[in-house]
């Protein structure tokens, strides 16, 4: 019932939800994250930490199934170079019922950002820069504790 | 006590490379005292470990504080926080 996929391939949104659809919950709660085009960003280049990325969002889907009554948690995060519009981040929930399905999946992509190892490179025109972590993401984590 | 060492995002390019064996003395007792120990390895050490307060780490795989011991890591990673989702 935990998928978790950490992959340079693109994001099918279809086949993701549609798998969840199949576990035979009542609701299937997702968030799609997808690269921005503001302040000139022409791509975006994700590096992670291999091994421990997939241990930590096995132990995040863990977590979110201890807290609510699930019945799948897939989450699917794209590494290496992808353009503005592309997907970046899959993150699905299927319960019997919606309330647990929707936290759920807020919990997940909220903990995601913060203790998950992936770090965001833009690349503009002018060259590339490291993106720093937003202080609304830490407190966004810190509201689940 | 022999560490395979991992870097990521800028603090792997400022230090030129991602990964490295070092084998500190035994005052290096915890993370700080490693990063310390490290950045007067080289030029691109000591610019990449020129402010703890930037640095994040695990050992092993697992998130630590820069306090934690190094006990019997086999593998420390030192990185600036995490920016994924």
């Amino acid at each position: 019932m935990i998928r978790v996929s950490v992959d340079p391939a693109p994001i099918e949104l279809g086949v993701e939800v549609a798998a969840l659809e199949e576990r035979g919950a009542g609701g299937v709660a997702t968030f799609t994250g997808v690269v921005r085009t503001d302040d000139g960003v022409e791509a975006l280049e994700l590096e992670h930490y291999p091994g421990m990325t997939e241990a930590a969002l096995c132990a995040l889907a863990e977590a979110a199934i201890d807290r609510w009554n699930l019945l799948g948690v897939t989450i699917v995060h794209r590494v290496g170079r992808m353009t503005a519009g592309e997907r970046i981040v899959f993150v699905g929930t299927a319960a019997a019922h919606r309330r647990e399905a929707l936290e759920a999946c807020a919990y997940l992509i909220d903990r995601l950002k913060t203790d998950a190892p992936f770090w965001k490179r833009e690349w503009l025109a002018g060259g590339t820069r490291w993106v720093e972590p937003r202080t609304t993401d830490t407190e966004a984590a810190a509201t689940w504790a | 006590m022999a560490i395979s060492m991992l870097y990521f995002a800028w603090v792997r390019e400022a230090v030129g490379t991602g990964e490295e064996q070092v084998d500190p003395p035994e005052a290096v007792r915890n993370v700080a005292d490693l990063i310390d120990w490290l950045s007067q390895q080289s030029d691109g050490h000591a610019a990449a470990f020129a402010e703890p307060a930037r640095l994040r780490a695990a050992i092993d795989q697992r998130f630590v504080p820069l306090d934690a011991l190094l006990g019997n890591a086999r593998e420390v990673a030192i990185f600036p926080p995490v920016t994924g989702g």
